[in-house]
């Protein structure tokens, strides 16, 4: 398997305040990696980095062997432009803790704004795709209600699918379950499982260490800026060891 | 063993007797009065001169000054809305040369008093005799290009674009940051999210002050009378100096603007209703307006008006 993304010594800083202190990482094509460890760390931080909401003071992340932010000329790197940006981002979903449906915009519209006007595609390509994608997420009835007529956990479902539907090479989840209430937990973290099982590229930040254990392939546990500990996932949340690998887990068990 | 409470067999069902609002009814009768005595001065007093004033409503003169005003209005308002947009966007622009130079343009227009600007304008004439654009080759007459009626749009139009820049960026900062960067991680440019996603959010915000401005806008082209452009009271001013029926053509006047401005409201509820998608809110329910007054049905359920 080839690696899909390749983060070598990322470094940011905001303000005085150092977030990411060198972070290393490789997710291989297929692969779900789940990001866990305190609030503060930087695992949020490093996520967007990846799809470059945020830049990066060092370091360099490469995505298919294309630098984020960058266009490689030979030896050297040129910045690119806005639009290029975009197009780049376009390749990669992204599911966000408040969800942030467009709230003008009805289910369906949510889902086809970036297909038809980022990827420009025809009606005839991304309507039954879009549909598909929400019968998928279990919420095809749902086509025409505005966000606010759906509760939090079908709101996060919606986004998942409108991340889904640019269809990206890679999905990253920023706490996708942080914000719901206990009860709807259980049918985002379905969702997410299912969409692994068909060998999506998942980065997920998140607190939920039972769906890590079961569904990641290696969980990396962030502290202080760094990747303190990274591996298989039965032997990160299993065998954790580091001390505060350890007392993180149990605290948050 | 059950857990039910039973009801008590005896329990008779309660005669609801309602408040009677005395207050309400004494000052509404109170207040009912006084517009009647209004009312009566009004029909009674010769000098409103009621029969003329039909006559001068529609004098075509005063039909042209309602042309004129409401030229200016839209004509001003559309180049204000336009320009107060890039303003805005120029405002929260991360180049600090177009935040500043943005700053700068509000902080003049909305400084110096409109009267000023209009007049500034009519004679701008006496500062540039002759305008070249800095284009080689090109040089007009000052006196000849700017017109009173163009003064008039360049002053309402500019000032208008000061306070609609403030408005925009108030309607586009309410927005919630998570919807731009959803936007930006979908792949949509600056652009694409600013027309897409940000701006059709903002306008449920930006509309309601919006529809203030245009009826102020519409009533302040009343100062254009001070550079000659015939609007509505400047045509009624051109009467009146001849003949000395002031009452009387301020009446029809004043009847025009209300007129007009009414029309806008009424256009505004429905920009707003349009703009409000997605939202919930409760629509206020008007029906029941003389049982709020006096309390002469049943209590208005909590429910009311939730549905959407």
């Amino acid at each position: 398997m080839t690696s899909l993304v390749r983060a070598v010594n990322v470094e940011k800083r905001f303000g005085a305040l150092h977030v990411l202190k060198g972070v290393n990482l490789e997710v291989k094509k297929g692969e779900v990696v789940c990001l866990v460890g305190p609030s503060g760390s930087g695992k949020s931080t490093f996520l967007r980095c990846v799809n470059q909401l945020e830049d990066i003071d060092a370091g360099l992340i490469w995505i298919a062997d294309e630098p984020v932010g960058f266009e490689r000329r030979g030896q050297s790197l040129h910045e690119l432009s806005p639009a290029d940006a975009a197009r780049r981002r376009s390749r990669i979903g992204m599911v966000f803790q408040h969800f942030n449906l467009f709230k003008h915009m009805t289910v369906l519209e949510n889902l086809t704004l970036a297909p038809r006007i980022v990827l420009r595609e025809n009606e005839a390509a991304y309507l039954p795709r879009a549909r598909a994608l929400l019968e998928q997420v279990g919420l095809a009835e749902k086509a025409n209600s505005y966000p606010a007529q759906l509760s939090g956990g079908q709101q996060q479902r919606v986004a998942i699918a409108r991340a889904l539907c640019v269809q990206p090479q890679l999905m990253l989840f920023d706490e996708p379950t942080s914000a719901l209430d206990p009860e709807l937990v259980g049918d985002v973290l379905a969702v997410m499982r299912d969409l692994a099982q068909t060998g999506m590229t998942m980065i997920v930040v998140t607190h939920e260490i039972g769906f890590a254990r079961d569904v990641a392939d290696r969980v990396a546990y962030f502290h202080d800026g760094q990747i303190l500990e990274i591996g298989a996932a039965r032997d990160v949340i299993g065998a954790p060891q580091h001390e505060r690998t350890k007392s993180f887990l149990a605290s948050v068990r | 063993m059950t857990l039910t409470t039973p009801i008590p067999v005896d329990e008779q069902p309660f005669d609801i007797r309602r408040r009677r609002h005395l207050g309400r009814w004494i000052s509404g009768t109170i207040v009912l009065g006084l517009l009647a005595l209004l009312a009566y001065s009004a029909a009674t007093n010769p000098r409103f001169e009621w029969e003329s004033i039909g006559g001068y409503l529609f004098a075509p003169a005063i039909l042209n000054g309602v042309i004129v005003t409401l030229q200016l209005t839209f004509i001003s308002m559309a180049i204000g809305i336009a320009l107060g947009v890039i303003l805005a966007i120029m405002r929260l622009s991360p180049n600090p040369v177009l935040s500043w130079s943005s700053a700068g343009f509000v902080g003049f227009f909305r400084g110096t008093p409109l009267l000023v600007q209009l007049i500034f304008w009519y004679n701008l004439s006496a500062l540039y005799p002759v305008i070249s654009f800095g284009i080689p080759g090109v040089a007009l007459n000052a006196n000849e290009l700017i017109t009173p009626f163009l003064a008039a749009i360049l002053g309402l139009s500019l000032n208008q674009a000061a306070y609609m820049s403030e408005i925009v960026r108030a309607g586009i900062i309410s927005v919630d940051r998570g919807q731009r960067e959803a936007a930006t991680a979908m792949g949509l440019t600056g652009g694409q999210t600013m027309r897409k996603v940000i701006l059709p959010q903002a306008m449920r915000v930006i509309i309601p002050p919006t529809g203030n401005e245009l009826v102020g806008m519409l009533k302040a082209t009343a100062l254009v009378s001070v550079i000659a452009v015939a609007d509505l009271l400047y045509s009624a001013q051109i009467i009146y100096a001849r003949n000395f029926d002031v009452i009387p053509l301020l009446i029809a006047v004043s009847i025009w603007y209300v007129v007009l401005t009414t029309i806008l409201s009424i256009g505004q509820e429905f920009l707003e209703r349009h703009y409000s998608r997605g939202t919930v809110f409760a629509t206020a329910s008007r029906s029941g307006l003389v049982r709020r007054m006096f309390a002469t049905g049943r209590i208005a359920r909590l429910d009311e008006g939730e549905q959407r």
